[in-house]
């Protein structure tokens, strides 16, 4: 049996704009598949070309070992699909909506309670509210359930925790991890670079290329260079003096601090020091740390542009 | 079919829920039949002109009570002299004026002639004109009567019936037009509307990637329409029958049966524009702009087609409207049956296949 989604090679052009190019994984059976990237990366156009919605100019692809150009038919009975946009009937209810997409997919919500009902029991108490009167995480969690009804073989999810609270995203990537241990094969995209962490493998998209397809932990272990953690009281003039100085490769804030890395590693840390000594930083602190995903992504992000 | 029936009632919860759009689908057609039936007209009621009598005599008397007996006129003003003539029609309320010479009643008998000087404000050639035959009918049977017995010698009488209006009414020209008008746009636009809303709140997109097929997306969309803008028809026609006092001579059966069609062609014109749009307002403007304007001017409802130029002429052969407003007519003011608009009846079942098919070919079964 073929993997669920089998992309080979696709381009794709809007007017001038290279769209996607070269674009090319496969997502195994059970997998949780991320696609990380930035607004404008591709990853809307690449959800629409594996939904059937949109024709490439160039490549194949495959899901359910179905083509997603002759067999679009086929395919649009066996996948699960979640747009970037929230998509819903704002005007219907919770239950009417549920209702309405479990039937035209050609079963009923009683069918497959036992998969959406670790999510549905969250949104219950809510569903006799209209769905454009739900929260932002409400209203995603409703989406997946209609997007889950039918069973799907595949999932697509695009963009599912954007506009969503810190907490619901977490409750949102715990279903997640549920649905793929029941078998479904799930292509997910997120600007988010945490959730990359909680993918079995993810790609990195900008700018229409894949940069690098690796479970999260082999994407963090190809982070070679030492990684500093810097801090002071005015970060603003920190980062202005970090990047100034010659030796600096990269200087990003995370957080409360500002991620560095150097030329030549560890070598030039004392250079580095001594300059900073005439600006008087007060409470300046710099510790060595080990790199997180973001990190990672930064740099892959940089050595691409 | 248990599909089918769940979206047609998903449409109709849409409807229902919305104040909007149940206020055009049956609040703008009531309105709108009644502005039109009362307001474009062309009769006139109670014109306000102005008297200048300079007899004031017992016949010149006689003469502007007969002007305004008949409720055509209404005097605004008597006026003193010649020069404030100029002056009261530069006011703008009225819309003629009567000047009759002194000793009117005297010439009249003996010198067997008198006259009387009409002055209309030709602003308005139109009304001029229709004010200045009302005034010389009325004054011309002042003369009859005046002439009384004495009969002149060698007369044609014309005698004349106008058939199927007798009282020319002109609302039974517009109530057809309005008619056909509002099932057209409410039917149309509604149609439209509802399709390039999907499109636009993105709901189209999980339509698509379901296991729906396109025509039963759009057969779902509009059949709960086909029943709503029937029930405007039967709206429609009530008002027409009760508030306007139009006849219906044919077949009731027929009559009905012929609003079906044209509410079926309504509609699949309301499919075709939702084809080729994607933005709710945009399907508004092209269902307001390109049915609205051409419908009213080239249709015959205020124009009548046979004195426009050839070419528009066969350009009105493209508007459903004009079909509509013959079979509407023939029905209701000549009891006429289907042996009689059998050819505007196949027209109309033509356009609808056309149109239906023509969506069928422009749907998109992706995105672009």
């Amino acid at each position: 049996m073929p993997a669920p989604i089998i992309v080979q090679d696709i381009h794709k052009k809007f007017g001038t704009v290279q769209a996607l190019q070269n674009i090319s994984f496969t997502v195994n059976e059970g997998e949780l598949f991320g696609l990380i990237g930035p607004d404008g990366a591709g990853k809307s156009t690449l959800f629409r070309i594996l939904t059937t919605l949109l024709l490439a100019d160039k490549g194949q692809a495959s899901v359910t070992g179905l083509d997603v150009v002759k067999d679009y038919k086929a395919i649009r009975r066996v996948v699960g699909y979640m747009p970037g946009r929230f998509s819903l009937y704002q005007d219907l209810t919770v239950a009417e909506n549920l209702h309405f997409f479990a039937t035209i997919f050609n079963t009923t919500v009683e069918a497959n309670y036992e998969l959406i009902e670790e999510i549905y029991v969250q949104i219950e108490p809510f569903k006799k509210r209209p769905a454009g009167k739900l929260s932002g995480g409400m209203k995603q969690k409703l989406a997946l359930c209609c997007a889950l009804v039918h069973k799907p073989a595949v999932l697509f999810l695009d963009e599912p925790t954007t506009g969503v609270d810190p907490v619901s995203r977490k409750e949102f990537w715990e279903m997640l991890q549920r649905l793929r241990k029941k078998g479904i094969a799930i292509l997910v995209s997120t600007p988010y670079m945490d959730e990359a962490m909680l993918c079995d493998r993810v790609a990195l998209i900008q700018n229409g290329e894949l940069l690098n397809i690796n479970p999260p932990q082999a994407i963090i272990r190809q982070f070679s260079k030492p990684l500093w953690a810097v801090r002071a009281k005015e970060m603003y003039r920190l980062i202005q003096d970090l990047r100034a100085f010659e030796d600096t490769d990269s200087c990003y804030a995370f957080g409360e601090h500002l991620h560095l890395t150097l030329k030549h590693g560890r070598e030039r840390v004392d250079q580095l020091q001594a300059y900073l000594q005439p600006k008087q930083h007060e409470q300046f602190s710099m510790e060595p740390i080990e790199a997180g995903i973001e990190d990672c992504f930064m740099e892959l992000m940089k050595s691409h542009r | 079919m248990r599909q089918f029936f769940v979206f047609a009632r998903k449409e109709f919860y849409h409807i229902f829920r919305d104040k909007r759009t149940l206020l055009i689908l049956f609040g703008m057609p009531v309105v709108q039949i009644i502005l039109f039936g009362f307001a474009i007209t062309n009769e006139i009621k109670n014109a306000d002109i102005a008297v200048l009598d300079q007899s004031r005599d017992y016949y010149s008397t006689r003469l502007v009570q007969k002007l305004t007996a008949g409720g055509y006129f209404r005097i605004d003003r008597r006026l003193q002299s010649h020069r404030t003539i100029e002056d009261a029609f530069r006011e703008g309320r009225i819309k003629m004026a009567v000047v009759i010479p002194p000793e009117f009643g005297q010439s009249f008998f003996h010198l067997k002639k008198a006259q009387v000087q009409l002055l209309a404000d030709a602003g308005d050639p139109n009304t001029a004109t229709t004010l200045i035959n009302y005034a010389s009918s009325i004054i011309g049977n002042y003369q009859q009567e005046l002439n009384g017995q004495t009969q002149l010698p060698l007369t044609i009488d014309t005698t004349v019936t106008m058939q199927y209006n007798a009282a020319l009414k002109s609302v039974f020209l517009f109530v057809p037009g309005v008619m056909t008008l509002i099932l057209l746009l409410v039917s149309a636009m509604m149609t439209s509307i509802t399709i390039a809303r999907e499109k636009e709140l993105g709901t189209m997109e999980i339509l698509l990637v379901s296991p729906l097929p396109p025509p039963l997306i759009v057969l779902g969309k509009v059949v709960p329409y086909i029943v709503l803008s029937f029930i405007n028809a039967l709206m429609i026609l009530a008002l027409g029958v009760f508030l306007f006092g139009m006849p219906i001579r044919g077949s009731m059966v027929l009559l009905l049966m012929e609003c079906v069609l044209f509410v079926l062609t309504s509609l699949s014109l309301g499919i075709l524009i939702s084809t080729v749009t994607d933005k709710q307002q945009t399907a508004m403007m092209a269902s307001m702009m390109g049915l609205l304007m051409p419908t009213t001017l080239l249709s015959g409802f205020i124009f009548p087609i046979e004195s426009m130029p050839l070419p528009l002429q066969w350009l009105s052969n493209l508007m459903p409207a004009k079909w509509f407003i013959i079979i509407l007519k023939d029905i209701m003011l000549k009891g006429a049956g289907l042996e009689v608009i059998w050819l505007q009846t196949l027209v109309l079942c033509g356009m609808t296949l056309l149109f239906v098919a023509m969506s069928i070919r422009n749907f998109k079964t992706r995105l672009s």
